[in-house]
């Protein structure tokens, strides 16, 4: 119970620390830095953060507490942090929802480009095409055939509007320019659930929910999303292999400060991200769940300023074209 | 590995002494976190999770588990003393166990609700170990339009939740359905009753509408009469049962661990219904139906039970195929992936020290638990002599703690006020707030399969008889109308019912 209390009572502590603006950037940090999840506690973002957090902790030399900050697509907790304290001693880690809220909300309580600092790129997991076991295509070029045949008597899982499963299924059903029977879920678990017990045809969704089943043989694998194929899968082809161009997604994922948060804080957290990165236990559990951490150059305040502008950019196309809205 | 030599394996790693220690830590904790209102197992292990970190798998597993289902036992307590239900299982435990405590016979409640959920652990536990993976492959045919129909039937016949009037109960059903549909609706994203509020994009807070309907009410109500304290002023007669309150929980928690066993075993919110199932039951089974809402032992043994053997069992389909029943189950899932282990269909095979040693470690917990508790009857049953100037304000600071914890939403507390005000209306006005939560929380699950099983029929309805578990449920909801619609069974009803109006 004191535990909690005391997590409590840091929390709160991060939370209003209008009176730490004005420590020394050098100092920095002298108080425990709290990571905001825009997402609930357990899915892959949250673990994603989790696995980060506590290597940055022993680099910064404080205790860096990851706070859930639930609800409406990842926009309250990326809302949030925009309007804390820019001291360094609230952050956020969100993910390529970052860039799609934008086309999805008609209004932001903050602008992903202005209201934001970016520290690094941390992670870009790779996606996976995945049937139920005893769907009958048997190959990747089969798959795209079948779905062109059926069209609308495929029912395509996904975890509800904006989420990463959403957007792929989007550029998937844009690239082989057919429609599919979009069966929306709360959450990936749910719809995993029924892909396992055969309810539904279909699913994309990120390695890290689909490796473990696919290596166990209860789905099947067509593709990955990614230019090349990944180590944990070595037998499931990439989209290109199959005849489809141009179809690249990862779900990418970005630390970042308040804007206007000391320069000297922002490399001081982008040099504790790069030494987190380089970790041995946060390489390999990263593996396990299907993805690895970005090279040091990406962990990088300018490599995640571009990835950001060039993908709101990019989004804000495909979902137009696709009708999508999530007000 | 046959299932005598894998017990034994789980048996070894879970005796380790370092591994009882942690699960006692986790039981003791979980039951702490249980007994606060509002603040529940989801932020305790969302909080504890890095401190993990430094323990080994098995270790931390153990504890986490530990947390999880000593909360369900620690939940039971607030509800039976101030009628603060931190969980929605505990919100149908509320119902007799705060009649029986206003009675000052909270010591027999707290005692039958361990005794029953002890014995619900273990059996679940069993069940646990000896049928895992067929059961949890089983638990895969229940698809959208499955859900439907066990939603409705457990609607249907949860009306008996209610010991008033009939038509009210049916309102504050149909209230707490529209509560339901407050935020974001997941297959368009338009936002519903929302007023244009982010906070409420996610929809109102389950705990929140609780801890306000049922307890910020009881508190107002007790605040109408000050001088008179109400709460445990009885007397205490006993803190142990009797002969005869004996007598009548053996069927009650026979029959809750049945129902919370097989219910559990759902992803798609089983565990939600095994409570009200198991209320349901019972007050169709009693001779003396109109006991329950006045304090009815069985009302409290029969959906302890269930919801305990509910809470061992929901971790056969996160244990077997690595799916989530629910949010305390998905954290585990990220307990797991912090630990390097990816949970789903290998860990039985990759990990048998694992899987065996969590699954030992429940019994082990179980009795630790009801070794902690039972002793703890007496002092719970103290706490009700803190005077109501220092009672109720901690209540309402520690339900708005836990609650704000959740999801860091300042609405949430909100939430808490409102729905104290309504609640006490409710009361005053006659109707009872356990079928608005029934509601509540059923509401959203129903509308969100029956979509989801149009959108797979392509909109042909014939889905939900045609196939045969579904079709199944719906002939037993409409036995349920129409064994209620007879006549004869009418007028015994209206003997039941119409005691208040």
């Amino acid at each position: 119970m004191k535990t909690i209390l005391k997590t409590l009572a840091f929390g709160l502590a991060a939370g209003s620390s209008l009176v730490s603006v004005a420590a020394m950037a050098q100092d920095y940090p002298t108080q425990p830095v709290t990571i905001v999840v825009p997402f609930s506690a357990g899915g892959p973002t949250d673990t994603v953060t989790r696995l980060v957090a506590a290597a940055m902790s022993e680099e910064l030399g404080q205790q860096v507490v990851v706070q859930n900050v639930g609800g409406a697509g990842g926009t309250l907790g990326a809302g949030q942090v925009a309007a804390a304290p820019n001291d360094g001693y609230t952050l956020l880690l969100h993910h390529i929802g970052m860039s799609t809220a934008p086309a999805l909300y008609a209004s932001l309580p903050y602008a992903p480009m202005e209201d934001f600092a970016p520290i690094g790129l941390v992670t870009e997991v790779p996606m996976t095409i995945v049937a139920r076991k005893d769907f009958e295509p048997a190959s990747l070029e089969d798959l795209i055939a079948y779905i062109k045949e059926n069209g609308e008597n495929i029912t395509y899982a996904n975890a509800g509007i904006g989420a990463a499963s959403q957007l792929c299924g989007m550029l998937f059903m844009d690239a082989l320019d057919t429609k599919m029977t979009e069966v929306p879920y709360q959450g990936t678990g749910p719809a995993m659930t029924d892909l396992l017990g055969g309810q539904i045809d279909m699913m994309c969704d990120q390695t890290t929910n689909t490796t473990s089943q696919i290596q166990a043989g209860e789905i099947k694998a067509y593709a990955v999303t990614t230019p090349s194929r990944i180590a944990v899968l070595p037998d499931v082809p990439t989209m290109a292999e199959g005849g489809v161009e141009n179809f690249e997604l990862a779900i990418w994922h970005g630390l970042y400060a308040p804007a206007g948060t000391d320069p000297a804080i922002i490399d001081r957290l982008s040099q504790a991200l790069q030494a987190a990165l380089a970790d041995e236990t946060v390489g390999n559990s990263f593996a396990e769940l299907g993805t690895y951490p970005v090279p040091a150059d990406l962990a990088t305040p300018a490599a995640l300023a571009e990835k950001l502008e060039g993908q709101i950019g990019l989004w804000a196309e495909v979902i137009a074209a696709a009708g999508v809205s999530a007000q | 590995m046959d299932l005598f030599s894998s017990i034994s394996l789980g048996f070894s790693v879970a005796l380790d002494p370092f591994n009882i220690l942690y699960c006692f830590v986790g039981v003791l904790l979980g039951t702490l976190v249980g007994v606060l209102p509002g603040i529940g197992p989801t932020a305790t292990i969302a909080m504890l999770l890095p401190i993990t970190f430094s323990l080994n798998a098995e270790t931390a597993l153990i504890m986490l588990a530990g947390i999880y289902y000593g909360a369900q036992y620690g939940g039971s307590t607030t509800a039976i003393l101030i009628n603060l239900p931190g969980e929605s299982s505990a919100a149908v435990t509320a119902i007799d166990g705060y009649q029986m405590a206003r009675q000052g016979r909270a010591g027999p409640a707290l005692a039958a609700a361990a005794i029953g959920s002890f014995f619900a652990g273990s059996v679940a536990t069993f069940l646990l170990a000896a049928f895992a993976p067929p059961l949890a492959r089983a638990a895969l045919n229940f698809g959208a339009p499955e859900y439907f129909s066990l939603i409705v039937l457990g609607l249907l016949v949860s009306i008996a939740l209610a010991h008033g009037s009939i038509l009210k109960a049916l309102g504050m059903i149909v209230l707490g359905l529209l509560l339901g549909m407050v935020g974001q609706d997941i297959y368009t994203g338009t936002p519903r009753f929302t007023f244009g509020l982010r906070e409420l994009f996610g929809g109102l807070n389950f705990v929140a509408v609780a801890v306000g309907v049922f307890g910020v009410a009881e508190i107002l109500r007790n605040l109408e009469n000050e001088h008179e304290r109400e709460v445990g002023v009885k007397a205490v007669k006993n803190l142990w049962l009797t002969r005869d309150d004996i007598r009548r929980i053996i069927m009650p928690v026979l029959r809750g661990t049945g129902l919370g066993s097989i219910l559990g075993i759902l992803p798609g919110g089983g565990h939600i219904l095994s409570a009200f199932a198991s209320y349901s039951a019972e007050k169709r089974l009693s001779k003396n139906p109109e006991e329950f809402g006045k304090g009815a032992i069985e009302g409290v043994a029969g959906p302890e039970s269930a919801n305990n053997a509910a809470a061992q069992t929901s971790f056969i389909p996160l244990m077997t195929l690595g799916i989530p029943a629910h949010p305390v189950m998905a954290l585990m899932i990220g307990a797991f992936i912090l630990q390097g282990i990816t949970p789903g269909p290998n860990v039985i095979n990759e990990q048998p020290a694992l899987f065996w040693g969590i699954i030992a470690s429940m019994w082990i917990g179980n009795l630790l638990l009801v070794i902690l508790n039972l002793p703890l009857v007496g002092l719970w049953v103290k706490m009700l002599s803190i005077p109501y100037r220092v009672l109720f304000p901690a209540i309402v600071l520690f339900a708005c703690i836990g609650t704000f914890s959740i999801n860091q939403n300042v609405y949430d507390i909100y939430a808490i006020a409102f729905f104290g005000i309504v609640g006490y209306l409710l009361i005053r006005f006659g109707c009872e707030p356990a079928p608005l939560l029934l509601g509540f929380v059923l509401g959203p699950l129903l509308e969100e399969h029956l979509r989801r099983a149009m959108i797979i029929s392509r909109g042909d309805p014939m889905i939900f008889i045609e196939r045969p578990i579904s079709a199944t449920l719906l002939a037993m909801a409409l036995a349920a109308v129409i064994v209620a619609v007879l006549p004869s069974i009418r007028r015994k009803r209206a003997e039941v019912f119409v005691e208040e109006d």
